[in-house]
C-alpha cells in the first residue's frame, strides 16, 4: 500500500512502486483530467504538481509521491467550485479547442505563476515549451497567462483583438 | 454550389415520405417518432423537429449532428438555430445527437459524393431523398470537411429554427385567435403586443407539434441576426480547463480492463510467431493475444499491459511493401511521371492547348515539388473502449462519425447495428483521424476475444507508426509568360489524388491554357483524410509554382496574383487585404522575408503573407496576416482560432513534418523524432474577415492551412533567394 496525498486528500493505493503517477491518478483513483499524450515527457499532457512544482506523471514514479502533495487539474478550483486565477483567465481567452492538452498547460502555467507573478515572453517560453498543444493554440494560452498575472485586460467581448470584421 | 435551398431541404422531407428524412419534423407516421423516447425525456416535452427540442422549464436543447474536436462546431451551429428561433441565448443547451440513422449529416455526404452538383431547383427535392438514401447507405454522420456550419448549419439548423419559431407562432396564434402577424418572438417568448399577451415557448410546445410543417421557413436577413456574427464564448470550453471534460479515453466501465497494442510495423503482415514468455509473469497480465494482425496484453492497467507488451517478441509474415524506403518510394514517384510524359496520365482538367502554348512561351519556368507523408498526431492517442456480451455490444470512444463507427462496430462484433449501442464522447484532436474505424474494430475485436470491457489505448509510438497517412506526393510543373510576363499556359502533373477533386485546379487564375493531370502510384501505406485534405500538398505546389512564375515574369508575387484574378471581385479582395495588412511595399530588414500565397478552398478564400526571419540558423516565422472571406462567418472568435489553429498545424508540417520508410515501416515514432510546434516558435497571427457572401458560407476548420507552407517558402526566397521546394524546411539547410 501507498499512501498519497492528492488533491488534499489522503488516499491508499495497492499498486507497484514503479508505475507512473499518471496511471495511479487516472486508473486507479479515476481522476481522468491528468492526460496521457506520449508517455516518455515530450508533451506536458500528463503535468501534476508534486509540492507545487511541475512533474511529467508519465515520467515519474508513484514512489517519489511518498510524502509528497500532488495536484491535479482536479484540485484547482476552491471548495466551493470557484475557479483558479489561471482556470478562469483560460475561459477568458477562450483558450481550448479540443481541450486534450490544456490540464497539462493550465497545471504548468500556474507553477509558473506561482514563482513569477509577472514573467515575461521569454519566461512564458521557456516555462511552456514542454507543453504541446496540437490545435495550436499558443497565442491564447500566453495571452491567458497575462490575463492571469493581470499584465493584460480579458476583451471586453469574447475574442482575440487580432480579429477584425468587414461586412 | 448546387441551389441547395432552405424548400428542398425541407422538400427532402415531404418528397420522401418521412422515410428518408433527416428528422426535420415529428409528425404522426413519421419516422422521426423513434426519436422522441430518446431525447423528449421530461413529462410534457415535445419533440418539436430533429434539430431542437423545447423544454418543459422553456429551455432550448439544440441537438447537433457533429461532433466536438475543437472546432467549435456546437456553439456556432447552436447560435445558427437559437438565432433564427429567436431564442433565448442563456437558456440554449446543446446535445449532440446519437448515432442513429435519423441524424445522418445529409449536407456533408453531398459535399463528400457529389462536391459541385448544380441541379435545377425543380428537380431538388428528388435529388435530395435519392441522395439522402445513398448517403445514409454509407453509414455518414461524419464531421469533416469544414462543413459542420455551411452544410449543416446554413442548411439545417437555421431552417429548423425557423420552421420552430413559425410553429409556435401559428400554434400561439390559433390559441389567442389573432394572426400571426400580429405576434412577435423575442428571448424564447412569443408576444402580441395588441393584447400584451406573452407566454414562454413552452407553453406552445405541445400545440407547435400539431402544426403543419411550415413548407419554406423564412429565414432572417444578415440585419436582423442577434446571436450570428457575434463572437459567443464557446459552451464546451468550461469542462475544459477543470478536468472534468470526457473524452473517449477517459471512458469508465465497471470491471473494465486495459488492453495495449502492437500491430504489425509493416501494413498488410500478420504476426506470424510471438514469444511472451517474459510478459506471462509480469505484474497483472490477464491475457495475450495474437490477433492476427496484432498483438495485445490485457491487464488491469494500462500501463502494466504495455510493458508486458513491451516484452513481447513478434515475427511478421513478409510483405511486397517490406523492400520500400523513402528514397525508393520518391524513385517509383518519378518512374511513373516519367513514364507519363507530357501526355499520358489521367487529365483532370484541360482548357486550351498547353503544348502549343509552351512551346511559344517567351519564357518557359519548370519545376518539381515533393511533400512527405504527415501523421495526424492528434493530442489524445487512439483508443476505444468496448464491451461484448450477451448479444449486445456497447462502444465508447471520440470519433468523427459516431453512425460509422457504430456501424464498424457492429460488424467487428458479429452483431446487428440494433445490437450495438454507441457512446461518443469529445475528441482529443480529430483532424481527419477520428474518421477512419480501425481502433474500434481492434477494441470490439479484444472486446469480444477476452470477454472483458476492455478498454484499448495506442501508444504515442503506436498511434505515430499506424496512421491512415496524408500521401506524399511529387509535381512536376510547366509554365509559360508571354514576352509581357503575362501567363499563358499552366501545366501540372502530380502523383495521387484522394480528396477533394479541385484540389490541384486554379479556376480562379486566368491563364487560357491549363492542363491538370495525375498519376496514381501504388503504395502500401493507408492513406486518410489529414486537415485540409489534399490541399495541404497542391497548396503549397501551386502558389510556390505561382511564386517562381512571377519572379520568372520579373514581378512581384502580389501584383502577379493580382493580374491573374483580374474580374475576381471577392478574390482581389482578400489579397489586397493581407497584402494591406502586411504594409506589402514597406521594405524588410536584412535577411527577413515577407512571402504571399493565396488559396481558396471548402468555399472559403484565404490569403496569409508570413514574414521569416532567416539571419538565425533555422527559418523563424514572426508573424501571419490572415486575410478571410468565408461568406459570413458566425462566430467570429471560433473562426479566428481556426486560423490560429491551422496555421500551427500547418506550420509544424512546413517546418518538421515528415513520416519517412524504412523496410516499408515508418520509422518516427513519438515527438522526439516527429516533432511539433511549440510556444516559442508560435508567430503572432493576424486576423480579418471579410464577409463577402452571406448565403454561400465557407469552411473553417480546413483552409487556414494550406496558404501557410508556401507563404513560408515564398517568404524564405524573398529573404535568401534560395527556392524551396521540398517540405519539410528541416531537410534544407540554410547555412
Ligand atoms: S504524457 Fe507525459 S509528457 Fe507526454
Ligand atoms: S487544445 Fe487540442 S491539443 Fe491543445
Amino acid at each position: 500500500m501507498i499512501k498519497l496525498n492528492v488533491n488534499g486528500q489522503t488516499k491508499e493505493v495497492d499498486v507497484d512502486p514503479a508505475t507512473p503517477i499518471l496511471w495511479v491518478v487516472r486508473e486507479n483513483l479515476e481522476m481522468t483530467g491528468t492526460k496521457f499524450g506520449c508517455g516518455i515527457a515530450q508533451c506536458g499532457a500528463c503535468t501534476v504538481h508534486l509540492d507545487g512544482k511541475p512533474v511529467r506523471s508519465c515520467s515519474t514514479p508513484i514512489s517519489q509521491a511518498d510524502g509528497k502533495a500532488i495536484t491535479t487539474v482536479e484540485g484547482l478550483a476552491a471548495e466551493d467550485g470557484t475557479l483558479s486565477k489561471v482556470q478562469q483567465a483560460w475561459i477568458d481567452a477562450q483558450v481550448p479547442q479540443c481541450g486534450y492538452c490544456q490540464s497539462g498547460q493550465i497545471m504548468s502555467a500556474t507553477a509558473l505563476l506561482k514563482n513569477n507573478p509577472q514573467p515575461t515572453d521569454e519566461q512564458i517560453n521557456s516555462a511552456m515549451a514542454g507543453n504541446v498543444c496540437r490545435c495550436g493554440m499558443y497565442g491564447r494560452i500566453r495571452s491567458a497567462i497575462k490575463i492571469a498575472a493581470g499584465m493584460e485586460q480579458p476583451a471586453t467581448e469574447t475574442g482575440s483583438e487580432s480579429t477584425k470584421v468587414e461586412a | 454550389m448546387g441551389k441547395w435551398s432552405r424548400r428542398a431541404f425541407i422538400g427532402a422531407g415531404v418528397v420522401a415520405g418521412g422515410a428518408l428524412v433527416v428528422g426535420v419534423a415529428v409528425r404522426p407516421g413519421n419516422p422521426t417518432d423513434e426519436l422522441k423516447p430518446i431525447l423528449a425525456s421530461g413529462e410534457g416535452e415535445e419533440l418539436l423537429n430533429a434539430w431542437v427540442k423545447v423544454g418543459t422549464d422553456n429551455a432550448i436543447t439544440a441537438i447537433i449532428p457533429h461532433v466536438e474536436m475543437g472546432q467549435g462546431a456546437f456553439t456556432a451551429l447552436a447560435q445558427m438555430l437559437a438565432d433564427e428561433m429567436d431564442a433565448d441565448w442563456a437558456n440554449v443547451r446543446i446535445l449532440e445527437a446519437p448515432a442513429i440513422d435519423q441524424y445522418v449529416s445529409d449536407s456533408i455526404g453531398r459535399e463528400f459524393i457529389a462536391p459541385n452538383l448544380e441541379v435545377p431547383e425543380i428537380l431538388e427535392p428528388t435529388v435530395a431523398g435519392g441522395f439522402l438514401e445513398l448517403v445514409q447507405a454509407m453509414g455518414l454522420q461524419i464531421t469533416g470537411g469544414s462543413f459542420s456550419v455551411r452544410g449543416t448549419g446554413q442548411r439545417a439548423m437555421r431552417t429548423a429554427g425557423a420552421a420552430a419559431r413559425e410553429m409556435l407562432v401559428a400554434a400561439a396564434a390559433s390559441e389567442w385567435d389573432v394572426a400571426e402577424s400580429e405576434i412577435t418572438t423575442a428571448n424564447s417568448m412569443v408576444n402580441h403586443a395588441k393584447s400584451g399577451k406573452s407566454e414562454p415557448y413552452a407553453k406552445f410546445a405541445a400545440a407547435a407539434a400539431e402544426q403543419s410543417l411550415p413548407a419554406k421557413p423564412k429565414l432572417k436577413s444578415p440585419d436582423k441576426y442577434t446571436l450570428m456574427g457575434k463572437p459567443i464564448a464557446r459552451t464546451d470550453i468550461p469542462a475544459k480547463v477543470d478536468g472534468s471534460a470526457d473524452f473517449g479515453i477517459d471512458a469508465k466501465v465497471p470491471g473494465m480492463k486495459y488492453a495495449a497494442v502492437k500491430a504489425a510495423p509493416v501494413v498488410g503482415a500478420t504476426v506470424e510467431a510471438m514469444d511472451a514468455t517474459a510478459a506471462k509473469t509480469m505484474p497483472g497480465v490477464l491475457q495475450i493475444l495474437n490477433m492476427g494482425d496484432f498483438v495485445a496484453v490485457v491487464a488491469d492497467g494500462y500501463w502494466q499491459a504495455q510493458q508486458a507488451l513491451n516484452t513481447i517478441d513478434a515475427t511478421y509474415s513478409g510483405t511486397e511493401g517490406d523492400k520500400l524506403d523513402n528514397a525508393a518510394l520518391f524513385k517509383r514517384y518519378d518512374e511513373y511521371l516519367n513514364e507519363a510524359g507530357t501526355d499520358g496520365g489521367d487529365t483532370e482538367t484541360e482548357e486550351g492547348d498547353v503544348s502549343d502554348a509552351f512551346a511559344r512561351a517567351a519564357t518557359k519556368v519548370e519545376a518539381e515539388y515533393k511533400v512527405p507523408f504527415l501523421a495526424h498526431a492528434t493530442m489524445e492517442p487512439m483508443n476505444c473502449t468496448a464491451w461484448v456480451r450477451d448479444g449486445k455490444c456497447d462502444v465508447w470512444a471520440g470519433h468523427q462519425s459516431p453512425l460509422g463507427a457504430r456501424k464498424a462496430a457492429a460488424e467487428a462484433a458479429g452483431l446487428d447495428f440494433e445490437d450495438v449501442s454507441y457512446h461518443n464522447a469529445y475528441l482529443g484532436g480529430g483532424f481527419g483521424r477520428r474518421s477512419e474505424n480501425d481502433n474500434i474494430e481492434m477494441a470490439v475485436r479484444l472486446a469480444k476475444a477476452t470477454k472483458y470491457p476492455i478498454k484499448m489505448i495506442w501508444s504515442r509510438e503506436e498511434d505515430t507508426m499506424q496512421d491512415h497517412y496524408r500521401p506524399s506526393a511529387t509535381s512536376r510543373f510547366e509554365g509559360g509568360l508571354d514576352k509581357d510576363g503575362n501567363a499563358v499556359s499552366w501545366s501540372n502533373i502530380h502523383t495521387h489524388l484522394f480528396d477533394p477533386q479541385e484540389a490541384p485546379t486554379v479556376p480562379y487564375y486566368n491563364i487560357a491554357n491549363h492542363k491538370i493531370r495525375k498519376v496514381d502510384v501504388p503504395t502500401h501505406l493507408r492513406f486518410g483524410p489529414w486537415r485540409s485534405v489534399d490541399h495541404s500538398q497542391h497548396g503549397f505546389f501551386i502558389e510556390s509554382f505561382v511564386d517562381e512564375m512571377a519572379v520568372a515574369a520579373g514581378k512581384d508575387g502580389y501584383a502577379f496574383r493580382r493580374e491573374l484574378l483580374a474580374g475576381s471581385k471577392r478574390h482581389l479582395a482578400i489579397l489586397d487585404k493581407a497584402a494591406e495588412m502586411s504594409g506589402w511595399d514597406k521594405p524588410m530588414p536584412e535577411g527577413h522575408g515577407r512571402g504571399i500565397a493565396f488559396v481558396p478552398s471548402f468555399g472559403s478564400i484565404i490569403a496569409q503573407v508570413a514574414e521569416v526571419d532567416m539571419t538565425g540558423a533555422k527559418p523563424k516565422v514572426k508573424k501571419v496576416y490572415v486575410a478571410a472571406d468565408a461568406g459570413f462567418v458566425v462566430n467570429p472568435d471560433g473562426f479566428t482560432a481556426q486560423m490560429e489553429s491551422a496555421i500551427v498545424y500547418g506550420l509544424t508540417a512546413t517546418l518538421y513534418g515528415e513520416i519517412s520508410l524504412k523496410d516499408g515501416a515508418v520509422q518516427q515514432s513519438n515527438f522526439h523524432d516527429y516533432p511539433m510546434l511549440r510556444i516559442n516558435e508560435m508567430p503572432e497571427v493576424e486576423v480579418e474577415i471579410i464577409n463577402g457572401d452571406h448565403k454561400r458560407l465557407g469552411g473553417g476548420g480546413e483552409p487556414g492551412l494550406p496558404p501557410i507552407a508556401p507563404a513560408v517558402t515564398n517568404a524564405i526566397f524573398a529573404a535568401t533567394g534560395k527556392r524551396v521546394r521540398e517540405l519539410p524546411l528541416s531537410k534544407t539547410s540554410f547555412a
